[in-house]
Parts: C-alpha cells; sequence; structure tokens
C-alpha cells in the first residue's frame, strides 16, 4: 500500500502541481483532475462493486449547486461551502439507496432517471429564487482559480488514497466479493447492505467534492452544465477502457482517452468521434475489463 | 454428554412458501454438536430449502429455529455466520475473479470468530487447494470449487456446518477423502446437517437421517432402517414395490 502511495499517488499529484507552471492551458489541466476524480470516484462504485451509475453525475451537480447556494445565499467561505456541496451530493445517495435493491441495467437507468430528475427540480423557472432556475450560477466573489485548482489536486489525491486502500485492504477485498456473489458473501460474514452502502456514499462523496470544487474554479455555469450526462459517459467510458477495480487503470483511461479528445477532439470533432466509437466497440468486444488486463492476462498484478 | 441437555440446534414446526406452495410443511428436528445427521428425500422434497432458510438465505413463515439457545429465525447470512453457522451450495459459489486464497482471506477477516492463529495455508492444504492458492477461483474444477466452498465456510470456525450435495460429482478417491475430512470434522465438535442423494456416502458418515417428503419429515433413524420403512419405500421406488 506505501509502495502504491508512493508510486502511483505521488507522481500523479506531482504533475498536476508542477504542469500549470510549464503549460498555460489551466482548464484544460483542471479538467483532467476532474475527470480522473469522477472515473476513480465511479470506480469504487462500479469497479468494486458492479454498479454502473449512468446517473453518477447528479452528484457532482449535487455538490456543484451545494456549493454554489451555500455561497450565493449565506456568503460561506469556499472550503465550508465544499464540505456542505459534498454534504449534500451524500444526502442525495442516502436518499437513492433503495436503488441498490436493483441490478444490473436496471439499476443504471433508475439512477440516470434519478439524476434527471434533480435536474429538472435545480433548473425549474419557479426556484430561481433559490436555485438561480435555468438561469445559471454566477460566483464572482469567490473566484480564486489557484486555490481552486490547488484544491482540486487535494481532492484527486484523497481518492486515489481512497482508491489505493480499497485495492489493497480486506474492505475492497469484501466489496469485490459482494460483487462477484452477494450470498456467498454473507456466508463469508459480510454485511452486505452495509458495505455497499458505505460504497455508494463514498463514491458520491468523491463526486460532490469534484463537483463543488468544479463550481468553485469555473465560477459561471448553467444546471445543464454540471449534471450533463457527457460526465458520466466519459467517467464511465474512462473507467472501461482503462480497466476497473484497479488503481492505475482509469487513470490510464483518462490519460489515453482524454487526452486523444483534446488533441483532435476540439479541432476535428469528426475524427475524434469515429476513433472514439471504434475504440469503445472494440474494447468492449475485445478487452472487456480493460487496458491492464493485457497484463493480468500474463499472470502480472496491476495496482 | 447429558442426554437431555438442549441439542445445538433446534428446529420446530418450520413452516417455508412459495406462493401457494408449502416448500417446508411444520418441519422438525435436532442436531447436537458433533453430530452429523442426513437429510435425504426425493428432488423437491426441502432438504436445500430447509438449508436455506437455517442460513438465512429464506425468512421462514412459520416455526421456531433455535442455535445454541437462542432464536435466530430470520436473521440475515452475516449474523448467523457470526454465531457460528455456515454452509456449502450444491453449486459451488466462489468468488470466482478473486484469488483462492483471497476467497479464504475474506472469510477470515469478516466472518471468523474468535481470535485464534488463522492460518490460510493450512486450511488449504487440507483441501488439497494449496496448489492453486494464488490462481482465480474460476480456474477451480467444480470438485475444487466445491472444496473452495468448504474451506470458505470452515475459515469462519463454524459450530454448525451445513453441507448440500457436497459429494455429488466426485470421483471415488475424492469421496472418500471428503467423507473422512466430514467425520473428522464432526469429532471436533462441528455438527453437520448433510443433504446428499448418495445413499453409500450417507451411510457412512453418518449417525441418523431425515427422510423428508413433499416438506414433511416421513422417517426418523438409521438409514439401514429406512430401507425397511414402507413410507420410504413408496416414495422412492412408488407404491407398488411397498409391502
Amino acid at each position: 500500500m506505501a509502495r502504491h502511495l508512493l508510486l502511483i499517488l505521488l507522481p500523479v499529484v506531482a504533475a498536476f502541481a508542477i504542469l500549470p507552471s510549464v503549460y498555460t492551458n489551466h482548464l484544460m489541466l483542471f479538467n483532467f483532475i476532474i475527470f480522473m476524480t469522477l472515473a476513480q470516484g465511479l470506480n469504487v462504485i462500479y469497479g468494486f462493486t458492479g454498479y454502473l451509475p449512468f446517473g453518477y453525475v447528479g452528484f457532482f451537480g449535487a455538490g456543484s449547486y451545494g456549493f454554489s447556494l451555500m455561497v450565493i445565499h449565506l456568503q460561506a467561505p469556499p472550503f465550508v461551502a465544499l464540505l456542505i456541496g459534498a454534504a449534500a451530493a451524500v444526502a442525495l445517495a442516502l436518499l437513492l439507496t433503495p436503488l441498490l435493491r436493483l441490478s444490473g441495467v436496471y439499476f443504471s437507468i433508475a439512477n440516470l432517471a434519478a439524476a434527471l430528475a434533480v435536474l429538472q427540480v435545480v433548473s425549474n423557472p419557479n426556484l430561481e429564487e433559490i436555485t438561480k432556475g435555468p438561469y445559471g450560477i454566477s460566483l464572482r466573489g469567490v473566484f480564486n482559480p489557484t486555490l481552486s485548482y490547488g484544491t482540486a489536486v487535494a481532492v484527486l489525491a484523497a481518492t486515489l488514497a481512497l482508491v489505493i486502500y480499497l485495492r489493497n485492504s480486506h474492505f475492497g477485498m469484501a466489496l469485490k466479493a459482494i460483487r462477484e456473489d452477494p450470498i456467498s458473501a454473507g456466508m463469508a460474514g459480510i454485511n452486505v447492505v452495509r458495505e455497499r452502502v458505505v460504497a455508494w456514499l463514498l463514491s458520491a462523496l468523491i463526486a460532490g467534492l469534484a463537483g463543488g470544487v468544479f463550481a468553485w474554479y469555473v465560477s459561471v455555469f448553467y444546471p445543464e452544465t454540471v449534471f450533463s450526462v457527457e460526465f458520466s459517459v466519459f467517467a464511465i467510458v474512462f473507467v472501461l477502457f482503462g480497466g476497473n477495480a484497479t488503481v492505475i487503470g482509469p487513470i490510464l483511461g483518462v490519460v489515453i482517452l482524454y487526452g486523444i479528445y483534446n488533441a483532435v477532439g476540439i479541432s476535428t470533432p469528426q475524427y475524434f468521434q469515429l476513433i472514439y466509437g471504434v475504440l469503445i466497440m472494440g474494447l468492449v468486444l475485445f478487452l472487456p475489463n480493460g487496458l491492464v488486463s493485457l497484463l493480468q492476462r500474463w499472470g502480472i498484478d496491476v495496482p | 454428554m447429558f442426554p437431555d441437555a438442549a441439542p445445538l440446534l433446534a428446529v420446530d414446526g418450520l413452516v417455508k412458501r412459495f406462493g401457494g406452495f408449502r416448500a417446508l410443511d411444520v418441519l422438525s428436528l435436532r442436531l447436537d454438536a458433533g453430530e452429523i445427521l442426513g437429510l435425504v428425500g426425493p428432488n423437491g422434497s426441502g432438504k436445500t430449502t430447509c438449508i436455506n432458510v437455517i442460513s438465512g438465505l429464506y425468512r421462514p413463515d412459520g416455526g421456531d429455529i433455535h442455535f445454541d439457545g437462542r432464536s435466530i429465525g430470520g436473521w440475515p447470512s452475516h449474523r448467523l455466520v457470526h454465531a457460528g453457522i455456515n454452509r456449502t451450495f450444491q453449486v459451488p459459489r466462489p468468488f470466482l475473479t478473486l484469488t483462492v486464497r483471497e476467497n479464504v482471506q475474506v472469510a477470515l477477516a469478516y466472518g471468523r470468530r474468535g481470535d485464534g492463529v488463522a492460518d490460510v495455508d493450512a486450511l488449504l492444504l487440507s483441501l488439497d487447494l494449496d496448489a492453486f492458492a494464488d490462481r482465480p477461483a474460476k480456474e477451480l474444477n467444480s470438485a475444487q470449487q466445491k472444496m473452495l466452498d468448504l474451506a470458505r465456510a470452515l475459515a469462519t470456525r463454524p459450530r454448525l456446518l451445513l453441507i448440500d450435495e457436497l459429494a455429488a460429482g466426485l470421483n471415488a478417491a475424492e469421496l472418500e477423502r471428503v467423507a473422512v475430512k466430514l467425520k473428522d470434522l464432526a469429532r471436533s465438535g462441528i455438527a453437520l446437517l448433510v443433504v446428499e442423494h448418495l445413499m453409500g456416502f450417507i451411510d457412512q458418515i453418518t449417525d441418523r437421517i431425515i427422510v423428508m417428503n413433499a416438506g414433511k419429515e416421513i422417517f426418523e433413524g438409521r438409514l439401514a432402517e429406512a430401507a425397511a420403512n414402507p413410507q420410504v419405500v413408496e416414495v422412492f421406488f412408488g407404491a407398488e414395490h411397498a409391502a
């Protein structure tokens, strides 16, 4: 575990800490951090417990709005607002725990519907007094790109530490056991319902923190921005591509795929969509456990 | 032992319904520590349902289950495991992508009672799984996966072990080893409830059997006596064979 912290967490955090001084597109770096955090948060619930939440963005949006409403209405300092935003995401996850009774695609769809429902509530024009409705949020007062960037790096570091812990602990092993066979997991003495809910809340907490820090950094956004299903889809694709239930799988997924997206997706979107489409189809058909499964096939233990 | 001491497991008037079908229809049984009780009967007679209810997969619809003096009917599986009950499955259910060692480790970490020395390797060795310890469980054959089910159950140090058709599909040599193993477990004080179709195996390991039909007990005693019981013969071979 210490080895993983040293060889994976430290270089990633160091890279994101140093890069802004040599590379000027800070927004792009920030987006890399956000997607890496979201991919790892999704990894917690999908990789380790097998639930694929298409509405994962709901927790991100809840974090963004929790943060913003605290700042707007209570003039809360950013770090307090960030904690409240994370708490809002966790509260939403608690509300949605009954969804864990569903399995497979039923869970995914119900979760997506829940995220869309939250978007509809937030962007309701009748709630303009509270949420600013569809007109969006502006947080000029707390705008601080340097501090919010640093906070995003810290959130990513904490997320990576959590996934490294899961990868190396009995708790992570128990989650994988539940994913493989909940009945057998019960007979191994695991409290299946409780451990599953803990993983679910942790995963929502990560998305909530990412959403809060995203709101802080961009400081002007619309409901559709932070509840965009694209966040869910990207995070899912990155995890699938790299390899779930590992630490480096989702990191690889973000670096490679989001890298391609930024290299060709913005200048020549038609090629990007072709490459992306072919890549995803090929992976699902031939490499369902992601890039790292190539190594695992050779008996190499991928952290 | 004291003949009138409370049994380790006491099942009284157990009922389990699936819709209108009574899979268990007022079933009662007793099991003492160190005893091996065989549960036999035709397919669909309720043997596996009985194990599933005692191990917490299903909630009972009526009756009581007492384990070590406590009423445990309807408890979730993990709580039963911590109380000292475990089982194997008719179709083995290992954690397929976890290694053989991890399969046992997770049960040690979450299900083990007491705090004695936990020796994964010794446990795997005793069930001939040591050579595969670091391979994923999905690479094991069916007989080995059954042994892994047993290893996971034993890792939690059960006092009552429910064995659901462990012998089916094993070859003669494997059968002999499993029989010896189960008898050793009973000698160490574990109570065993064994569901099995192989009568030779049942005869070899059990002290006593219960014959079930349609969710009810129709006979209790030694296997040799069961073969002479007209009701048992009728259930297994049809009315024309019954004397």
